[in-house]
């Protein structure tokens, strides 16, 4: 039990403090690449011998962001600009920004104009993605990333390399999925916060060290008892999850989160990168085979069905939509999916959340309300 | 303007009354076409044939070499807006569960997806829809919802937001594959048969158009100008809809005669005495551009500049540039290629100013504004104002900051003609 206590004191000494990561892997001499929501081909960073950093926003006020985005773009693009307007980005050798949302594309703009220090690395994904053109025009795009990166490490990304990077961040993909499992089957064991903290900490450690910490914390949880839990069991879906203030309420309302379709948690690596001869293929592939994202485009809105799923599978009492504010792809898919989640009798509840929001009161009843509703 | 009787006319498909006496003028050409746009389309519904949805901006030569009719959501809900039921139909779409988050045009086309009417603007309901989000993604995800809920076959043409300056090889060739691979899906939904012969044709005759349209919209770069630049957000619902027809060939290259006309006799569709010229930033303010207009005439300001020229006049001498040319809209375009866009345009056009609509229901185009408005004054040396509002909810707008806004533009421009600052 207290080696879990240490471990998970890990988790969040890590997550309080991300800067101090990124200090020290440039004091040791390694370079790092920051990335950007939503999805970053972190495995050439890893094969090119540099840290891959992810950069979600933080829980901040902005002000020199507002110099260049308008109020209605999501607070954490605003955040993030702000840190790297501040400075407090510049260690890394560059940034990776997509263009999964409108707001994507306008953030990759506004950093190369605002901090031109950190050279910015557009990340190009086809919508098309099913396509077999859409995984040539993906394929070559992570070429010219490569290309990229190879010219700012200094090192060459060898098709050996690549496959390496793809074995470690498949294995930290597998155990991250166990982690999930693990934390909805111990939720007496881990809370909410300490979950959130096992998943963010895998954006500011490389990922083998990660790794390595992750299945620790699984053997040790495996090796206690389990326990009836007598709260509640809810499936989160959104973007992020993090707000310590959402995880505290979570907390006080026994409520577990036992699975998740948050874009910063489970999206990440449910998905592995598949076997495919070219390394380089094969990770362009990968997004061909990822479904139920509200940034990828699917006519055909699994996403709803993929949420019920995991509510069936894990025996969950409710779905909790943490909406950010001003994220778009997400609120096209909201009434949709909650239709489908009506349909199939699972309650719901939408809590927005904004990364400069301090007040959260109004969550705090609305969670209070439907842990009240689910009880009875 | 549109006004009502012409839109009632319009609505249904009745084709304007054209006088046997008197020379035809563009914009009665131009009215009808919208008229015969949208009766075809009834026409073709009536007659059991598929009709389709389409993006703005999707390459359309596709649906006019097939002869497949479709019709355009973002039209329908400007017209929609400009008539005043923006706001209805709004809040419909909130009350079904879409956040006033997301654009305008989208919760009004998802009403009426819903609703299946509008007095303001009815149009029939689609049996496929196609899109193309080189100009936003969020038109990915309104037509995936459209998709989803009317339960139609959904064609996307994804052109990748384009960070470098030009369109690279590997993109033209993604784009091509797509548009290929449009025509076999399109094809199979509607039975109908793809000829060479008549693409080369419509390819010939779009490039017509577009060639007409940048030379007609190029008349605002006359001092004074024969047209109020307003004129244009009504003219433009051909060009999206229309870009491959010979008629609008035809409309543009009069409008092009009338203009010429106008220079030579000094007269415009402007009325009143053009003391200022600017550049006019943004989609228009549906719901208000009758007033929008009237502050400017008051102050005798005339909108001489806007990108809505450049961004329609997509030409190209093969398919390949084709490819590229619809890659090279405004919203699609990397910073240094938007302003160089603008820059242009002032340039061209010779604007004393610019006014710079930031709006709320369109985050690609206000993203990165703030540092365009600034590269753009420092650039052209020109006075700039933004204003907040909203291409078709109306509730995003204010009269006053409008007024207020315009009324500093104008101090400034009067000062730097007194002055002889430029």
């Amino acid at each position: 039990m207290s080696k879990i206590v240490e471990l998970l004191a890990k988790f969040d000494e890590i997550v309080s403090n991300p800067k101090k990561r990124l200090d020290d892997y440039t004091a040791q001499g390694k370079k790092t690449i920051g990335c950007l929501p939503v999805y970053c081909p972190e495995e050439i960073v890893y094969a090119a011998d540099m840290v891959p950093f992810g950069i979600w926003g933080a829980e901040m006020e902005v002000s020199q962001s507002k110099k260049y985005f308008p109020a209605f773009i999501c607070s954490i693009l605003q955040t993030s600009l702000e840190m790297g307007l501040k400075g407090d980005l510049d260690k890394l050798s560059g940034v990776m920004i997509p263009i999964l949302c409108d707001s994507l594309k306008c953030m990759g703009q506004n950093w190369k104009l605002g901090v031109p220090n950190v050279e910015f690395i557009p990340v190009i994904h086809p919508q098309n993605r099913k396509l077999e053109a859409g995984v040539e025009f993906l394929t070559s795009q992570y070429n010219k990333i490569k290309n990229k990166l190879e010219e700012i490490s200094g090192n060459k990304i060898t098709d050996e390399k690549l496959q390496n990077a793809i074995d470690v961040y498949n294995e930290h993909r597998a155990v991250m999925r166990e982690f999930v499992v693990t934390a909805a089957e111990y939720p007496h064991l881990i809370t909410p916060a300490q979950r959130s903290a096992v998943i963010k900490s895998g954006y500011f450690i490389e990922k083998p060290e990660h790794t390595k910490l992750v299945k620790e914390l699984i053997e040790e949880c495996k090796a206690q008892p389990q326990k009836e839990w007598d709260g509640l069991k809810v499936v989160t879906t959104g973007i992020i999850a993090d707000s310590p203030s959402i995880l505290k309420i979570f907390e006080d309302h026994k409520i577990a989160i036992v699975a998740d379709d948050i874009a910063h948690e489970s999206r990440q690596f449910r998905t592995d990168i598949p076997a495919c001869g070219n390394p380089m293929e094969a990770l362009a592939r990968q997004l061909s085979v990822m479904e139920g994202c509200s940034v990828l485009y699917d006519p055909d809105k699994k996403r709803g069905e993929m949420i019920v799923d995991q509510a069936k599978k894990y025996d969950a009492d409710g779905v909790v939509v943490l909406m950010t504010k001003f994220c778009d792809p997400e609120e096209y898919d909201y009434p949709i999916m909650k239709k489908q989640f009506d349909q199939n009798n699972i309650p719901s509840i939408m809590i927005e959340i904004d990364q400069q929001m301090q007040n959260y009161e109004q969550a705090r009843t609305m969670v209070q309300t439907f842990a009240d509703m689910l009880g009875n | 303007m549109i006004k009502n009787s012409d839109t009632d006319k319009s609505q249904k498909g009745g084709m304007g009354k054209m006088s046997e006496q008197k020379p035809v003028k563009a914009k009665y050409l131009l009215r009808d076409i919208i008229g015969k746009h949208y009766k075809d389309a009834w026409d073709a519904k009536e007659r059991g044939e598929k009709v389709g949805w389409c993006a703005s901006n999707f390459p359309q030569e596709i649906c006019e070499t097939l002869g497949v009719p479709v019709v355009y959501p973002e039209n329908q809900a400007a017209a929609i807006a400009a008539k005043g039921a923006g706001q209805t139909m709004c809040e419909h779409s909130e009350q079904n569960g879409y956040s006033n988050d997301i654009c305008a045009y989208a919760r009004i086309s998802l009403a009426y997806a819903d609703i299946k009417e509008c007095k303001e603007m009815d149009m029939p309901q689609p049996d496929f829809i196609l899109c193309c989000n080189n100009i936003c993604n969020q038109m990915i995800k309104w037509y995936e919802n459209i998709a989803k809920e009317l339960n139609v076959p959904m064609i996307l043409i994804d052109i990748p937001y384009n960070t470098e300056f030009e369109a690279s090889d590997d993109r033209a060739k993604y784009i091509r594959a797509q548009f290929d691979h449009a025509i076999e899906q399109l094809e199979e939904i509607t039975g109908k048969t793809f000829s060479q012969e008549r693409f080369e044709e419509v390819m010939e005759i779009s490039q017509k158009a577009a060639r007409a349209w940048l030379k007609a919209t190029e008349y605002t770069k006359y001092e004074p100008s024969p047209l109020n630049g307003f004129d244009l957000f009504n003219h433009m619902a051909v060009i999206v809809c229309a870009r491959g027809k010979q008629e609008a060939v035809d409309a543009f290259e009069l409008l092009a005669k009338e203009y010429e006309e106008a220079v030579k006799k000094g007269t415009s569709t402007y009325r009143g005495e053009q003391k200022h010229r600017v550049l006019f930033e943004g989609i228009a303010c549906w719901p208000y551009l009758r007033h929008k207009l009237t502050t400017l005439m008051n102050h005798n300001i005339n909108m001489v500049g806007t990108v809505y020229g450049d961004t329609f006049g997509i030409v190209y001498n093969n398919v390949d540039e084709m490819m590229k040319a619809y890659s090279y809209v405004a919203n699609c375009i990397s910073f240094e290629r938007a302003l160089k866009m603008r820059v242009d345009v002032v340039n061209r056009t010779n604007c004393d100013g610019a006014i710079i609509h930031t709006n709320r229901s369109c985050k690609q185009w206000s993203g990165f504004m703030y540092e365009l408005e600034r590269r753009l004054r420092e650039e052209t040396g020109i006075p700039t104002v933004t204003f907040d509002g909203d291409q078709a909810d109306p509730r995003n707008f204010s009269e006053a900051q409008y007024d207020t806004r315009v009324q500093g533009l104008l101090e400034v421009m009067e000062a730097n003609k007194k002055g002889g600052n430029q």
